[in-house]
């Protein structure tokens, strides 16, 4: 392997040793260039999907159809705020500051998850977002609470605490519309069609041809394969969609008693593919609502630091 | 610029509950420790039982570095005399 070679082999032996023994990498220790370089991608990324994710969802704050509906989307919205900071602070101790991250983010050079640039149409995407797309997070982040690197795991648990109640609020939503007038059960469904299959390719491509998998399986930063992932993500979820009254939009779906997965067809990698070169419905959309966000902002961050400076000086003043 | 600094960086501990220690949460970004303050509420302690917040400049936490790891820890786990298990009493005897 061309990159192991550039290592010093002892160090990288050792390395591999460690992960061997199910030990966790943290900030200071050595760790190969490439397993750095992976984990900024990864965990900026990661960061990153976690702040443009709020952007199709604060679109229905302003909308929701009643006071509780409200809080619970307000504090569902702060959430994934915070969530982008933990994951940013995690990154950080890889030697890479937050503004460097932000830039990358802002210019296009760094990618965020391609389910956030879809639109969301009606009241019924917010509950779709939150049982699907939180629910296909919640299947990758508990496979990352295992990851061999210590600061992202512990972001990680944190996160997976607090995205349990994003999923039960999305499929509360969903079953009390599925449950209401033919109008409601039409939009749910509506909304059901037009996620499913982003939500799938959410876990990124199939293991066969995803450029990063093998590399992040032999270091640990993953632990299980894309495919295993989506896969676990269809089984939980199907019986949810039944309970409900809802379907999803695949004719090939069936059960295998013997393997006992739900068998789904295949996905449509094309579509992926346009949206993460940034040809998705919303790309433009979400980077110009990120950039201004980040310009708008401008002023605070610098009379906050204006503001810091005078508190000092005053500070020194009364101790002179 | 100046306004890309994004403020320096704080190390958050919080204590979740009464006689808990405090433990590591996180980082925030701040322009002093009021400041730091208010961000690490926000960030780690928007639901759950924290009852108390320290914010540390990072600049001011010395940690030891790996290497280290071997003289600094190591007589920790040779001496095994100061384990209770170390000393044998007399069957039948209940000591504490």
């Amino acid at each position: 392997m061309t990159v192991a070679a550039a290592e010093d082999p002892v160090k990288l032996a050792e390395f591999e040793a460690r992960l061997e023994r199910g030990e966790t990498i943290e900030p200071k220790d050595w760790m190969p260039e490439k397993y750095r370089k992976q984990l900024v991608r990864m965990m900026s990324q990661h960061a990153h999907s976690e702040v443009v994710g709020m952007l199709p969802e604060g679109n229905w704050i302003t909308r929701a159809p009643s006071l509780r509906r409200k809080m619970v989307l307000l504090a569902k919205v702060q959430d994934e705020g915070g969530h982008g900071l933990y994951i940013y602070c995690g990154t950080e101790t890889l030697g890479v500051g937050r503004e460097e991250l932000i830039e990358q983010l802002l210019t296009g050079k760094a990618k965020y998850s391609s389910i956030f640039n879809y639109p969301t149409l009606t009241w019924a995407d917010i509950g779709v977002i939150g049982w699907l797309v939180d629910g296909a997070a919640i299947v990758n982040q508990t496979m990352l609470a295992k990851t061999s690197y210590g600061p992202y795991a512990r972001a990680m648990i944190r996160i997976c605490k607090e995205e349990n109640f994003h999923k039960r609020q999305g499929y509360e939503i969903c079953t009390v519309m599925a449950k209401g007038t033919p109008a409601q059960r039409a939009m749910v469904q509506d909304a059901v069609n037009r996620w499913w299959w982003p939500s799938l390719m959410m876990f990124g491509p199939s293991d066969a041809t995803s450029p990063n998998s093998a590399e992040l399986m032999r270091w640990r930063v993953k632990r299980e394969t894309n495919d295993a992932l989506r896969q676990r993500f269809v089984n939980l979820t199907i019986p949810q969609a039944q309970a409900i009254g809802l379907s999803v939009p695949d004719p090939d779906l069936r059960y295998n008693a013997e393997t006992e997965n739900w068998e789904f067809g295949p996905i449509d990698w094309s579509e992926f593919q346009a949206v993460i070169a940034g040809n998705g419905p919303c790309n433009r959309e979400r980077m110009a609502a990120r950039r201004k966000a980040h310009a708008d902002g401008a002023w605070v961050r610098e009379a906050a630091e204006v503001h810091a400076e005078k508190q000092a000086a005053r500070a020194r003043e009364h101790a002179a | 610029m100046s306004t890309e600094t994004q403020w320096p960086l704080w190390e958050v501990f919080t204590q979740e509950g009464d006689a808990a220690p405090h433990e590591h949460a996180g980082s925030v970004h701040a322009v002093d420790a009021e400041h730091a303050m208010q961000n690490a509420r926000d960030i780690y302690a928007r639901r759950g039982k924290v009852v108390s917040l320290w914010v540390v400049p990072l600049d001011a936490i010395t940690a030891s570095s790996p290497g280290d790891a071997g003289p600094l820890f190591d007589p920790g786990s040779d001496k095994a005399y100061r384990h209770p298990q170390f000393y044998k009493s007399p069957r039948g005897v209940k000591i504490f």
